[in-house]
């Protein structure tokens, strides 16, 4: 197995591991019985992997979301889906390699699939940007999800980025009217988009593809309205508070299904989705396959009205506060 | 995050630009004024008079939203809406101070209960819906109450079948009000979706800042994009970009000019300039649009 990146947290559990592998040499080598032994130390393992991943702190979950060896999009489109074809391009003179899509089926249903792509190594997150898509990546998606509504086949959209990209070229493009040309037209689109964050859901740049009928989040993720590093230099005035902005923000998969804004959460497997790829992927399948099978009951009308109301009742506000002539106008 | 690079930003400027310019235009004894681009002083209401447009050299002061309204609307015209939506504290959010502290100190302050006001009006009489975002109210920022407010005047809009203008100012999303803050962009961009296929026209004016989830959302949606001379209109923070990249910025990046140059602001008006030239849109557009069924 490659080597993997250790999380401090994570790090009892790997010695654990170590020991009990110590064990199994041993055991190997000498023909004594361990098996009692090798039980009770793989029950403390699981037990403590437990105790560590069901109590993650908000800045631990940012690590875990964050964590390279975390299944990305085409991770996990190449396991869940049966056929899938990747397609290129915003037909504007770029392809963003950071926000990738294309046509697949998954189960008996054709979908478009799309998301954000980041790298698993340095080399690999220069080519993807980390994950950072331009304007042209959020207009390619736009087009990807036209196609998907002339030919009524469901979007499913994986969001994982820290953020759309910062740079000059960024805003020459039109970074800020890629993003919200995609909100706006989202609204119009006729078939069921259910939307999943995998891992990082950095602000405008997530929901730029995150306007859904059903959006999933896994147990891990994390998503913010700004990086809780940059909330702490602004609002703490100190970016060494950003665990305490974490928390603030509430930015957990747990803290959103409360405020009512994510539709389900996705158990991890214990230790996280880096721990088990393969029954992350399985997880989310099924969640998808679930979630189309409900949406597909709907009529267009219906699934348009729907996912307006959804995003009408997004928000808090206090109606007919007493009138104050303070106030007045 | 743009709100807070943009805070960062005025920040790290703001001992500077007061070293080399003096005063703001408001500081003084309030009779007089000095312009913080040239340096030219004068009397405080001439300066009003002029739309608090400098006379030296056209530098466009910030305005409040009483006074906007009163440079767009039909006299006596503007009629409030949902005047009574206050925010709330979703978050019990606490930073150096509490959100809930901020919101009442800033409320007193300015007198506005957020940072937008919403509203009908009529322009040389022809009806308009009209948002106007102020930005000494929390930077602007776009919080659950500045997303409900727009949100309520678009679907009004549509339904009287209005045109709509929305005037700009902000940092970006209210970050103290977390997640439901950006969910705002979705929300009031769904709307404008309604009013776009209604074929009603929507005009943003993009005014000194326009910056982040604003500039994500509603601020680049118009039929028709207008902008303030030299607002600065930006995704991200110019601070981001310099550290992230260590790009040397091009001359007048992320002004109004700058932007129109790129092809992202049809055009840009002054503000003395700005009733005659909503008035002239307005007129050409139809200012309010037959139903479509009734349509021949």
């Amino acid at each position: 197995m490659a080597r993997r990146v250790l999380l401090d947290f994570e790090k009892p559990l790997v010695e654990l591991e170590e020991q009990i592998e110590q064990i199994r040499q041993l055991a190997r080598d000498s023909e004594v019985d361990v098996s009692q032994q090798l039980l009770q130390l793989e029950t403390l393992a699981t037990r403590r992997r437990e105790e560590i991943f069901n109590s993650l702190s908000p800045a631990q979950k940012i690590q875990v979301a964050r964590h390279p060896q975390r299944p990305s999009t085409l991770d996990y489109i190449q396991v869940i889906t049966d056929e899938w074809i990747e397609l290129h391009g915003d037909r504007r003179g770029n392809d963003d390699r950071a926000l990738v899509g294309g046509v697949g089926r998954i189960g008996d249903q054709a979908v478009v699939l799309l998301g954000h792509q980041k790298g698993r190594d340095m080399k690999e997150n220069v080519a993807r940007n980390f994950g950072m898509a331009s304007p042209g990546g959020y207009r390619k998606a736009m087009r990807l999800m036209d196609h998907a509504d002339r030919f009524r086949l469901p979007i499913l959209s994986f969001i994982d980025t820290p953020g759309a990209y910062a740079g000059v070229k960024a805003e020459e493009e039109g970074q800020g009217e890629a993003i919200a040309v995609n909100l706006r037209e989202m609204f119009r689109l006729r078939v069921p988009i259910i939307a999943v964050v995998i891992g990082e859901g950095g602000s405008g740049g997530a929901l730029g593809i995150g306007v859904a009928d059903r959006l999933l989040m896994f147990e891990h993720s994390v998503y913010t309205v700004a990086s809780p590093e940059a909330c702490a230099s602004i609002l703490w005035r100190d970016a060494a508070k950003a665990p305490a902005a974490a928390e603030a923000l509430r930015i957990t998969a747990a803290d959103l299904l409360q405020l009512g804004l994510v539709d389900a959460l996705l158990k991890e497997p214990s230790g996280g989705n880096h721990w088990a790829p393969m029954q992350a992927a399985e997880t989310l399948r099924a969640a998808l396959l679930g979630q189309l099978a409900e949406l597909q009951t709907c009529s267009e009308s219906a699934l348009l009205e729907a996912r307006y109301a959804k995003f009408r009742r997004m928000g808090q506000v206090l109606e007919g506060a007493a009138t104050d002539p303070a106030f007045a106008p | 995050m743009s709100l807070f690079d943009w805070f960062a930003d005025r920040r790290k400027n703001a001992p500077a630009v007061r070293a080399s310019k003096g005063p703001e235009a408001d500081e003084g004894d309030g009779l007089w004024s000095k312009c913080a681009e040239c340096g030219l002083v004068v009397y405080r209401k001439d300066l009003i008079a002029n739309a608090s447009v400098c006379k030296g050299c056209g530098h466009h002061h910030r305005i409040d939203s009483s006074e906007r309204i009163r440079l767009i609307a039909d006299e006596g015209s503007f009629e409030p809406i949902d005047a009574d939506l206050a925010p709330t504290d979703p978050l019990a959010f606490k930073d150096r101070r509490s959100y809930a502290d901020r919101l009442r100190d800033t409320q007193r302050a300015t007198g506005l209960r957020d940072a937008v006001v919403t509203g009908l009006c009529r322009l040389e009489g022809m009806p308009l819906a009209l948002g106007v975002m102020d930005f000494r109210f929390m930077g602007g920022s776009m919080g659950s109450v500045v997303g409900e407010k727009l949100t309520r005047l678009v679907e009004l809009a549509t339904a009287r079948r209005y045109p709509l203008l929305i005037v700009c100012a902000s940092g970006g999303a209210r970050m103290q009000e977390g997640m439901l803050s950006l969910m705002q962009m979705a929300k009031v961009s769904g709307a404008l979706q309604r009013h776009r296929s209604a074929e009603l026209l929507y005009l943003p004016l993009l005014t000194h800042p326009t910056t982040g989830g604003v500039t994500a959302s509603f601020a680049m949606l118009g039929d028709l994009i207008l902008a303030e001379p030299k607002a600065m209109i930006a995704f991200a923070g110019r601070r981001v970009i310099e550290q992230t990249l260590g790009e040397k910025l091009p001359d007048g990046f992320q002004t109004a000019e700058y932007l129109q140059d790129h092809g992202f602001v049809d055009t840009i008006v002054s503000r003395p300039e700005l009733r005659g030239t909503l008035a002239t849109l307005l007129r050409l557009h139809g200012s309010v649009r037959t139903p479509l069924s009734v349509a021949p």
